[in-house]
This record gives C-alpha cells, sequence and structure tokens, in this order.
C-alpha cells in the first residue's frame, strides 16, 4: 500500500482517488496516526467496528433469508420437498444481485461524496447496504433498487452532512422512495414471492394453488368474521409459522429467531438502546391489546394477538433494526423509552386502521424519525430547568 | 460526613502499577523550568531575564491584569533560558540550579491573600467557571479539595502527602478565612482524615471520581455567577506548610509509572525538575512519556520537564502494533476495549497495555450515552459538547459549561468511538466563552 501511495497524494496521478486510497488503507490496516493533543491512549473501539458488528447482526436475518426466499419458491412451484442446499443456493442467487447493487450504488455515491469534500470514507453504508436488500421485495426490479438508493443516499443523508447528520434513517427511506413510488411493485400477489428462475436455477411452474400475498396483504384484503391466513399454496399458518419465519415476506423480516439472534448481539455489544428495543415491543403490545379488545371484522389485522402483531410483518426487524439506529432515535435516556413506545404504537395503529398501508412498522420509524429531536429536546429543557431552579432556590 | 456512590465512569487497569510504596531519591537534576501553559488564565510578564539569578520562591513573572498572582521559581539559580515559541508565546522559564539553595521567606502575620499571592500557591488554585486560576477580586461562595487521584496509575495521594498530613489543619484555617463558605474535603472510603473546620465527604466509584469538579458537582454544584476554587490535598498541605513555617515547599512525590517503565516507583523530587532525573535509563525510541496521566498529562521528551500538578509520569508505548492488519475486525481478546464490540470483556479485568494510538478516523458523534455514561454529573455531556462545537452560549449556559473543566471529558475522550478531541474542544469552549463574557 505504502508503494502506490504517492499516486493518490495530492499532485499525483490519481488524486481524484484519493479518499478511496484513504478508505482502502484505513480499512485494511489500523491508523498508526498516534495522539498529539488531548488523551494519550485511545480505545479500540471506532465506527469502523461499531458498523461491522450490526452487519454480523444481520447475518441471521440474511442467510435466513436467503433460505426463506428459496423455499417460498420451490414451494409455489410445487416443489416442497427440495433439498435444503437448492433452496439456499437458489435464494442466495436471487438475493446476491440486489445486494450487489445496493452497495454499489450507495458506496459509489460515498466516495465520490467523500472525495468532493476531500473527506475520509465513512462507514454508515456499510449497515444501510445490507439492510436495504433485507427490507425491500424480492421481485423488486434491481433499476429500482438503485434509484431509490441513490434517492436515499443523496437526499437523505449525504445533503445533510453524511454519516451521523442524517435525520431519517437511510434504509427506510428507500423503503418508503419505492413504496410511493412504485406501489404495485411493493405489495399484492407478485411482490414477495420469487415465482421465476434464478440464473436458470429453480425451474418450473407454479402450482395453480399460489398466492404470493403476505399474511398482513392478506388481512388488507380480507372479507368476513374468521381470519384465517394461509401460505403460497393456501395451507393455513398461525402465529408459531410466523415466529420460524417460513412465511411470505420481505427477505430479512420473516423470521423472529433469526431477528432475535440479530437482537441478542446487538444488545450484548450494547451497540443498540435496549430502553428502545424494549419499548418498541412493550408499545406494540399495549397498542396490540388495545385494537384486539376492540376487534372488528371492518378492519381485519385488529382480529390478531396482540404476539401475533409483533411476529407478522416488520415489525420485529424494525425493532430491532431500524428504531435503535442511534443517529436517527432519540439519545437521552427518558427520550429512549418515548420513541421506542410511540413506534410501537404507530406501527400498530397504521396497521391496523389505515387499510392502504398494510404493514405500519416503517412509517412508525420514520414518523419518530422526526419527532426524535423533539422528544430530546423536551428531555434536555427539564435538565436545564432543574439547573434554573437551583439558581433561584439561592 | 457524606458517602457519595458514583455509578458513571470507568477505571482503566493500566499495565506499570506501583507495587511498592517506598520512595527513592530522584538523580539530581540541574535544570528545571516552570511552563507559563499549566497556569491556566494568566497572562505571564515576565520579572527575570535571561542571567538573573533567583531565590527558590521568588518570582519568574506575574499576571498581566492582576499584578499580585506570581509564578515562582522551584529553586534558587539562574535564569538560563526563557524558552519562547510562536508569537513569542513563553513556552518554558529554565532554571540552572546552583548549591546555595536559598528560600525566600514569607512574614505569614501579613495579609493571608498577600502571602498566598507571592508565594506562588495562588497560581495552583483553579477556579470554576473556566478552570483557570481565580480572580482575586471575587471571594469563592465555596472551596473544593479533592484527596485522592483517580486516573489511570495514579499516584496515592497519601503517599505524596507524606509527613505534610499535618499541615491540612491549618490549610484549612487559611483557606477559610477567604470563603464565606465552606471547605469540602472529599475522599476514598476509608481513608479520610478528620480536619477540624472542613466538610469530609467520602466518594465511591471509578474515575473520575476524584477529579474535583466531578466531587463539587454531586455536592454543591456551580450556578451561572458563582465562583468556587478547587484544589487538591497537596496544595492544601502546602498552604498549612507555608503559614506554618513561613516557607513555600516546592518539593513533591513524583509516581513514576507505566509500561515502559521497569520498576514503576515512587521518587522524591523538586517541582519542575527535569524528566530524565526521574527515569532510570531507558530505551527512549517508541516510547511516550507523559508528565501527569495518560488520560490528561502532556507529552514531554526525555530533556523535558516535569509539568503541573508536578506528581505523576506515566510512561507508555508510542506504537505498540504499527500497520495492524484489519484491527477493527479483531477477534483477539488482548486488543481491549470498554465495550463489548471487541472480546477483551472475556478476560475479565486484568491489566492491559495500551499505546498511544488513536485506532480510528474522527466521525460525527454517531453512539449514544458514551459521554454520559463516562461523566457523573447532572450534566447532557453530548448536548454539551454540540452546544460547545457550535459555540452557542445560550445553550452552553442552559446545559452546565459552568460546571465542567476539560480533564472531567478526559475518560469520555478516551471512550469516544468517533475519536473527538473533547477536551480540546471543552478548553477551547471555555477560553471562548470567558473572552466573550469578560
Amino acid at each position: 500500500m505504502d508503494k502506490i501511495k504517492p499516486a493518490f497524494m495530492p499532485g499525483g496521478k490519481l488524486e481524484k482517488l484519493q479518499s478511496v486510497y484513504d478508505g482502502m488503507e484505513t480499512f485494511l490496516f489500523t491508523p498508526n496516526a498516534t495522539s498529539h493533543s488531548g488523551t494519550h491512549i485511545h480505545d479500540g473501539n471506532d465506527l469502523k467496528r461499531t458498523m461491522i458488528t450490526v452487519v454480523v447482526a444481520l447475518l441471521p436475518c440474511l442467510l435466513f433469508g436467503m433460505y426463506n426466499i428459496g423455499y417460498q419458491h420451490y414451494l409455489a412451484i410445487g416443489q416442497g420437498d427440495a433439498s435444503f442446499w437448492a433452496m439456499f443456493v437458489y435464494g442466495l442467487v436471487a438475493l446476491l444481485p440486489c445486494i450487489v447493487v445496493s452497495y454499489a450504488v450507495g458506496l459509489g455515491i460515498e466516495f465520490i461524496g467523500a472525495q468532493i469534500h476531500h473527506k475520509e470514507i465513512q462507514e454508515g453504508f456499510l449497515v444501510s447496504g445490507i439492510l436495504i436488500p433485507l427490507i425491500v421485495p424480492i421481485n423488486t426490479p434491481l433499476w429500482m433498487v438503485a434509484v431509490a438508493t441513490a434517492f436515499a443516499v443523496i437526499f437523505a443523508k449525504e445533503v445533510f452532512g453524511g454519516t451521523g447528520m442524517n435525520i431519517f434513517n437511510v434504509a427506510l427511506v428507500t423503503r418508503a422512495f419505492l413504496f410511493f413510488a412504485y406501489p404495485s411493485r411493493m405489495s399484492g400477489d407478485t411482490a414477495f414471492v420469487k415465482t421465476d428462475t434464478a440464473f436458470g436455477l429453480g425451474d418450473g411452474t407454479v402450482s395453480d394453488a399460489f398466492t404470493g400475498a403476505t399474511p398482513l396483504g392478506q388481512i388488507a384484503t380480507h372479507v368476513g368474521d374468521t381470519l384465517q391466513l394461509n401460505n403460497v399454496v393456501g395451507e393455513p399458518i398461525g402465529t408459531y409459522d410466523a415466529f420460524m419465519g417460513l412465511i411470505a415476506g420481505s427477505p430479512g423480516e420473516t423470521s423472529m429467531i433469526a431477528i432475535l439472534l440479530g437482537a441478542a448481539l446487538l444488545l450484548v455489544t450494547g451497540i443498540a438502546s435496549w430502553r428502545i428495543m424494549c419499548s418498541v415491543f412493550i408499545g406494540g403490545l399495549a397498542m396490540g391489546a388495545l385494537v384486539h379488545a376492540f376487534a372488528t371484522p371492518t378492519y381485519a389485522a385488529s382480529m390478531l394477538d396482540p404476539l401475533s402483531q409483533l411476529c407478522y410483518g416488520g415489525f420485529a426487524f424494525a425493532a430491532v433494526f431500524m428504531a435503535t439506529d442511534p443517529v436517527t432515535g432519540a439519545r437521552t435516556h427518558i427520550g429512549q423509552y418515548i420513541y421506542g413506545f410511540l413506534i410501537g404504537v404507530f406501527a400498530i395503529l397504521i396497521r391496523v386502521y389505515n387499510g392502504g398501508y398494510p404493514e405500519g412498522a416503517m412509517l412508525a420509524v420514520l414518523l419518530m424519525n422526526a419527532f426524535a429531536p423533539l422528544i430530546d429536546h423536551c428531555v434536555v429543557s427539564f435538565n436545564i430547568k432543574r439547573r434554573l431552579r437551583r439558581v433561584a432556590a439561592k | 460526613m457524606a458517602t457519595i456512590r458514583l455509578k458513571k465512569g470507568y477505571d482503566l487497569n493500566l499495565k506499570g502499577r506501583i507495587v511498592d510504596p517506598s520512595i527513592a531519591e530522584a538523580m539530581k537534576s540541574e535544570l528545571f523550568a516552570i511552563v507559563p501553559d499549566d497556569f491556566v488564565g494568566l497572562t505571564p510578564r515576565m520579572d527575570v531575564r535571561e542571567g538573573d539569578r533567583v531565590m527558590a520562591g521568588e518570582p519568574l513573572y506575574h499576571d498581566k491584569s492582576y499584578e499580585q498572582i506570581q509564578v515562582v521559581s522551584p529553586v534558587s539559580g539562574v535564569v538560563k533560558e526563557v524558552r519562547r515559541g510562536t508569537r513569542r508565546h513563553i513556552d518554558a522559564i529554565i532554571i540552572e540550579r546552583d548549591d546555595i539553595s536559598d528560600k525566600l521567606r514569607h512574614d505569614t502575620n501579613g495579609d493571608i491573600k498577600e502571602v498566598l499571592l507571592t508565594s506562588g500557591l495562588w497560581a495552583m488554585l483553579r477556579q470554576r467557571p473556566y478552570d483557570i486560576v481565580p480572580s482575586p477580586e471575587v471571594a469563592p461562595r465555596d472551596i473544593f479539595v479533592t484527596c485522592f487521584d483517580s486516573a489511570p496509575l495514579a499516584p496515592k495521594l497519601s503517599v505524596v502527602l507524606g509527613d505534610d498530613k499535618q499541615y491540612l489543619a491549618k490549610g484549612v484555617e487559611v483557606l477559610k478565612t477567604l470563603t464565606d463558605g465552606d471547605v469540602y474535603l472529599g475522599f476514598r472510603p476509608g481513608e479520610e482524615i478528620e480536619v477540624p473546620g472542613a466538610i469530609v465527604n467520602t466518594f465511591k466509584g471509578p474515575h473520575p471520581a476524584g477529579n474535583v469538579g466531578v466531587q463539587l458537582a454531586n455536592v454543591k454544584p456551580v450556578n451561572k455567577g458563582e465562583v468556587v476554587w478547587t484544589l487538591d490535598v497537596i496544595t492544601l498541605a502546602r498552604i498549612g506548610r507555608l503559614f506554618a513555617t513561613g516557607v513555600m515547599s516546592h518539593e513533591t512525590v513524583v509516581a513514576v509509572t507505566g509500561e515502559c517503565i521497569g520498576q514503576p516507583r515512587y521518587v522524591h523530587a523538586t517541582m519542575g525538575c527535569q524528566i530524565s532525573s526521574l527515569l532510570d535509563r531507558m530505551d527512549a525510541s517508541n516510547t511516550r512519556i507523559i508528565s501527569g496521566n495518560a488520560l490528561t498529562g502532556f507529552r514531554v521528551e526525555p530533556d523535558g520537564f516535569l509539568r503541573a500538578p508536578y506528581r505523576h509520569v506515566t510512561v507508555i508505548p508510542e506504537m505498540s502494533k504499527p500497520d495492524e492488519f484489519m484491527g477493527w475486525a479483531s477477534l483477539c481478546p488482548s486488543r481491549f476495549s470498554i465495550y463489548r464490540t471487541f472480546t477483551s470483556w472475556l478476560l475479565g479485568k486484568k491489566e492491559v497495555s495500551m499505546d498511544a494510538r488513536i485506532k480510528g478516523g474522527e466521525r460525527a458523534i454517531v453512539r449514544t450515552d458514551e459521554y454520559d455514561d463516562m461523566l457523573p454529573m447532572d450534566i447532557y455531556a453530548e448536548f454539551l459538547i454540540k452546544a460547545i462545537i457550535t459555540f452557542d452560549i445560550d445553550k452552553m449556559e442552559q446545559l452546565g459549561i459552568y460546571e465542567v473543566a476539560p480533564e472531567d471529558f478526559a475518560l469520555a475522550e478516551y471512550a469516544c468511538t468517533s475519536k473527538l478531541e473533547l477536551q480540546r474542544i471543552v478548553r477551547e469552549g471555555l477560553d471562548r466563552l470567558r473572552s466573550e463574557m469578560s
């Protein structure tokens, strides 16, 4: 690395790529820079480590998501007895292009931004880049993913000043952009289960019983007094299936088990705020119990019991990986309780009472992102008032 | 007496602790220096020129705005050099010791304030707000004395104090005349000394429990418009000794610690002595010599000088693993972090080796709670730092800038994932605020 360094320094042939070179160098080697002012020792933890730990926490969801893509596909084409590896490899090749596109577009924009501002490349997109493929439906065309990612990185992050400065969660902005720009591709029968082949794999004809709607999609169009959810070939499913995750949905969101594994890592390492995570679940349970108490066929989702509310859809995934984003969430302890609780409440509220949106978690987190600074402001104001009272008490 | 339990903070268990509390003699130092930057808030006006002879205790310079505040020579000898840096900033005043060893005596029956000012001890006091040498015009609300040092590898102040313990009562008596409020002493539980006239508190908990600002904030915080003086127990004993004997003591005990020291130990020395006189022969390459502790100390060269508060030297490796390959991905438990993102916590709290690398690039603040968890005060540290960076004076005041000193943020600076220079930010914020307010 040292040999090629001069070419990338100002005046060198490749000075336009200096940020890229710096990024690669600090990626490969811990910087040798030693402190020159302030503390002489520094903790081993840095933002790279923090971000990569979140990526590791997402791996269970990613791997399960790949398997589930294959599972749903083979189920749909009537070959539910295909081998584990066949399903996994199918899911892998189906999801991989989306991951590559997301990283290529997002990191590309970050690299260019860093070079324009002559800054170091920041690590924020490491996490966003893996979140995006996990929350968009598998059948989303790659160009849509690219457009949405570019929109989110530029308008939700770079214009605010880059990693650490954004107001809205970048991955969720990507999802929201897709949802509002291409609504027909984001819900319904054709979005969530990949029925055609992926690079020649998984050839077969779709069985007659096939319906590709997610459980929440089915609820949104449900009529009648009794609620019975089905899998892609019309067999009944329940909360247990939603907990395990072998149901239709966005790749990362279906399995509670995989999500809980990731949550455990985030909590043990202390990266995610347990205050936010717990209060989202509590808020969801509370609101779930409330709507269930007033269950009515008009709003079919209210017929789900509170625990099922947490297991279906993107609720748990949002609680663990989206709400806990420290940059866009509340930063004071009391604020985190309020922020989390309201996300839980709004997610269920939107899901149940707003027929237009089968899933409320995304919008709930984005909404509370907007309110997080206000919540913090109020909490900090209490501290300020206490300080002023101290003066007045003299 | 109250015991105050502090939960926030962290005790870094660095290698190079002193095991044997006996005190050795330092090698003789020929050169001594006073560094004006140690006396924050003073603008030096020189009283001596190169070649002048001074007694120990004679003034070297005084403050521009309060001429009574003097900084004195720690030894008798000849002023060898007034070392200047950029824009004629005085970097150090270097004195070559002679063997006459005469000391300036003070008439302690005179005005107490006058004696403190001319003895040079005034310059060792600090005031909140701003963490500067106090103005002689304002009487403090209270005076806070910390009686222990909780920083990594810090000396036990009872060892540094030694026999001077007997002067504490006299010191408190003197300080009581300068304030209408009280004199508070803060001890570790079990180490407290009852001193007549003082209010004694004990503080349980990790570093920065020994920081006087933390003790102050948890007993009786500073409000806007109030002034509180702070000092450590060593300075308190020096004040007592001055008024008991008429002579200011410049002797001190220095803890020489750190991973690169063969046998960490205490040594007798004089303020401002040359660092090399404190260290045994050692390989100075790839080491960092710090006058003070690893969090708040100053980097010095072997031919540099001991700096305030004149009681601690730490020597750590400069770079123990150059070009570490993908350090951020390390699963090795020897790569220490106070966070559980690395595996070092699995080994429990054993002694760790730490070098001077920053181990990451500067970023925007991302993680929450990092600063708040390291600062046991009723202050939203992160919001305060942001207010200082944007220099929003109203917000800074509201969030408690008057209660803090840079040293209170030293541990947070260590822990900061985004590698921000918090102490510098706070110092610059305080300085700028002071110039705006005056």
